[in-house]
């Protein structure tokens, strides 16, 4: 597969992931600032824009519909929806002959769709419709990735983006929550749930689609330890970030197997640290520890990870490739 | 025998006077033409509503499948889809047949005077052509000068233009030797038309194109250098930002083939590799649908950051084959066009089958008095331009213009040619319910590989606006489907 190529589908997935990663946090940051008592909306607001990596150009004005408005449609703002969803078609275009017509059509509607007038109006009516329909365009686009992409190496470079985004875009989510929820948590005792907490918690799951998953694992009985432990070290729950450097070192594997070039001792030495630390790790070490430093170095691993990447599959030497 | 327009017929005919161009559905007298009135019959019977939904659901098809060519010089709504009309545009066999004949005449004997050109010049040296002509030809490629190309084909893909006179004849408007686009139109139009008029399309019985993918792998593949029996080909594009991009995804992916562009591709020791996640990979043919110009900045332009450093190189050492060649443009340069019929006479014998439009080359002092008289009357190009740009319509021009024109050609006479106003051909097109017509060209795509294969049919382009003479699709022309019959 071309290195252009390759890069195009890795990017064209990391931007579908992030718009949406964006739409879910919008989402639920929205219906948490209509409860009445708790946090204050300019709070939540800057929140939800650090979760977002801190962009710069989103300063809460006051007005939450207007503020939601921009995140959603500002065409030119890096962080906005449409400019994700802009983003990852621009990529797809580049690689037209590579992905189904059925992917492309999808993510061209999509397109279309939040570039339309109708997405205005229904803006006017329900927000919350807005990005349901953003959520909808993606889950369809992902649907038919799944159905009618060949499993060759672009599935692979593909499955790659999704998961290293989805694991930063969730260690960050978490490092932002970590002073209030857990960083206190280890000294109060253990046991007494501070009750207040409770809504944020359940906002936190939402965020990451993972409440229902949450239940399933350990009931309704939401505790910071165990979102913790949910998020990070399930290997089960695709949104958790065990179980997306799996998918990386698979992906990894994969690319291999298929005759890429071989990966470096760096490369493979990475992965499998952050796995094996994620993969060994129990909670309460964790907590016991520096959190804060915890969450902070499987981004920076991520980071690492990506470039290490790009330089072996994309930017390569010349001179390296002919000796090899 | 001619039958009169039935009464039901009446009704889907708008405003649609004839005058003297062609028609390409009605005889002087009004009749529907015999091949014709099966696509009448049809129009007639169905609801009015009903083409306007086919049309709708073809629309936001052509959209969601982003089939789309970009407006330069905007920066919303850069993407329009290729107008289209939803009638097609029907060619009998043996107007067909003649075609084809012609074309394949035509293509021989311009690859045959690349290839003089490029070695002996033998047609200069007998004074056929006037050796200042070729020499001043800006696409005229002195590096290409003794170079071997694999069996001597220098142009694997032609798209060349004819229109229909008066009279009914096919004439040939224009060769288009360097990257002829459009075929990808012809083939998703055909889609369309077929999924439009199931039974009319069955019942007609009309000639296949939808191999033209594979024909075009086939063509690509018996030129690649020797020694290569399972040459890697791929597809070179300027990028996603070239009006034509969406064509090269359709045909790479259509050919099951790789996409490249200049930055993927690097050459050491004169081989081409395109860099690939597996290493780098050798690169046997190259499709190319960049110009010359930008195709080698150590060649050619420096300042051209789309092609690939070296290729020419490669090109030159036989390690890989560019089709098309460098320095094809020579031969359509509008000038050097004038001269083709006696080409054809001259390589291969032959009177020309399909004739040229009459032209008048103002490097000659007696033609460009005649012209300058006449240029309210006349067309004029500039001979090393396509795509509509750098023309005048005589007819259709204000005194300025004409001033300029005339200026423009006294300062540089080679740079010109002029011919006549041609009244082409009008077929039928669906305005709203109702029928007007419009005037068409045809584009057909030739292919010359181990041999030379034309794909019955093409694109017809049409000039959209009333009363226009202007088809290319960057000045307001659209498509409709070419039905070649059995």
């Amino acid at each position: 597969m071309l290195s252009r190529v390759a890069d195009s589908l890795y990017w064209m997935s990391r931007y579908v992931e992030r718009a949406e990663n964006t739409a879910r946090m919008l989402d639920v940051t929205m219906s948490m600032m209509i409860d009445t008592g708790g946090i204050a909306p300019d709070t939540r607001w800057l929140r939800l824009v650090h979760a977002l990596g801190r962009p710069t150009e989103l300063e809460w004005n006051g007005n939450a519909d207007a503020m939601a408005h921009r995140l959603i449609f500002e065409a030119f703002n890096r962080s906005s929806i449409t400019n994700c969803i802009d983003s990852a078609r621009e990529n797809a275009r580049q690689v037209r002959e590579e992905i189904s017509s059925e992917q492309w059509q999808r993510l061209n509607r999509l397109y279309h769709q939040i570039h339309s007038l109708e997405a205005q109006q229904l803006f006017e009516v329900n927000i919350s419709d807005v990005l349901t329909m953003v959520l909808d365009g993606i889950y369809l686009f992902d649907g038919v990735s799944d159905g009618t992409m060949i499993r060759r190496q672009g599935c692979q470079f593909m499955r790659l983006g999704r998961y290293l985004e989805r694991a930063y875009a969730t260690a960050t989510i978490l490092e932002v929550h970590q002073k209030e929820l857990f960083d206190s948590y280890m000294d109060e005792a253990a046991n007494e749930l501070s009750i207040s907490n409770q809504p944020e918690l359940v906002g936190l799951l939402r965020s990451c689609t993972s409440f229902e998953a949450y239940c399933h694992v350990y009931t309704a009985e939401i505790t910071p330890g165990r979102v913790l432990e949910f998020l990070l070290l399930n290997s089960e729950f695709p949104h958790s970030i065990h179980y997306c450097i799996d998918g990386i070192r698979s992906a990894i594997e994969a690319v291999q197997l298929t005759g890429g070039r071989q990966a470096p001792e760096q490369l493979t030495a990475g992965i499998g640290r952050l796995h094996a630390m994620l993969g060994y790790s129990t909670i309460e070490e964790i907590l016991r520890g520096d959190t804060l430093n915890f969450l902070n170095s499987i981004r920076k691993q991520c980071l690492q990870i990506h470039e290490l990447i790009y330089r072996n599959y994309v930017h390569y030497s010349i001179q390296s490739a002919l000796a090899g | 025998m001619a039958i009169n327009t039935p009464a039901e017929l009446k009704s889907i005919f708008g405003e649609y006077p004839l005058d003297d161009a062609f028609d390409e559905m009605r005889s002087e007298n009004g009749d529907v033409r015999d091949h014709y009135r099966a696509l009448a019959q049809t129009l007639a019977r169905l609801p009015e509503s009903e083409l306007q939904r086919h049309k709708q659901a073809a629309d936001l098809s052509f959209l969601t499948q982003g089939i789309t060519f970009t407006v330069y010089g905007r920066n919303e709504g850069t993407e329009r889809i290729f107008p289209y009309d939803m009638l097609p545009r029907l060619i009998t066999a043996t107007e067909w047949e003649r075609i084809e004949r012609g074309l394949t005449q035509r293509i021989t004997a311009l690859n045959l005077f690349l290839r003089d050109i490029y070695s002996d010049a033998k047609i200069l040296n007998d004074k056929i052509i006037p050796r200042e002509l070729i020499y001043s030809c800006k696409h005229y490629r002195r590096q290409m000068r003794g170079l071997q190309v694999p069996r001597n084909v220098y142009i694997g893909v032609v798209g060349s233009d004819l229109l229909r006179l008066n009279n009914g004849e096919f004439v040939v408007l224009e060769d288009n030797l360097r990257v002829p686009s459009g075929v990808s139109y012809m083939l998703t139009n055909r889609k369309v038309m077929k999924r439009t008029f199931p039974q009319l399309f069955n019942s007609y019985g009309v000639r296949p194109i939808d191999h033209y993918p594979q024909l075009l792998l086939q063509t690509l593949r018996s030129l690649a250098p020797e020694g290569r029996p399972e040459p890697n080909i791929v597809l070179l594009t300027p990028g996603y930002f070239n009006s034509a991009y969406f064509e090269h995804t359709y045909l790479a992916r259509q050919m099951g083939i790789d996409l490249v562009e200049g930055r993927d591709l690097v050459t050491h020791d004169n081989v081409v590799y395109m860099r690939t996640t597996h290493g780098l990979k050798r690169v046997d043919v190259i499709y190319r649908r960049v110009d010359d110009d930008f195709s080698d900045p150590l060649v050619f332009r420096s300042d051209s950051a789309l092609g690939c450093a070296g290729l020419f190189n490669a090109y030159r050492a036989g390690n890989v084959t560019v089709t098309n060649a460098f320095g094809t443009g020579l031969a359509d340069d509008k000038a050097v066009y004038a001269y083709v019929p006696r080409m054809i006479r001259y390589y291969l014998n032959e009177d020309p089958v399909l004739p040229n439009v009459e032209t008048f080359l103002l490097g000659e002092e007696k033609e460009r008095k005649h012209v300058l008289a006449n240029l309210g009357k006349l067309v004029v190009k500039a001979v090393g331009e396509s795509g509509g740009y750098g023309m005048l319509i005589g007819p259709h021009s204000t005194a300025e213009q004409r001033d300029e024109f005339a200026l423009r050609i006294e300062a540089n006479p080679r740079n010109y040619i002029a011919q006549p106003t041609l009244d082409f051909s009008r077929a039928p097109c669906l305005f709203g319910n109702q029928l007007e017509p419009r005037h068409v060209d045809l584009r057909p795509y030739v292919l010359y590989g181990d041999k030379i294969n034309i794909v019955p049919g093409g694109l017809t382009r049409v000039a959209l606006e009333k009363g226009s003479l202007v088809v290319n699709s960057s000045q307001g022309g659209g498509s409709k489907d070419t039905w070649v019959l059995e």
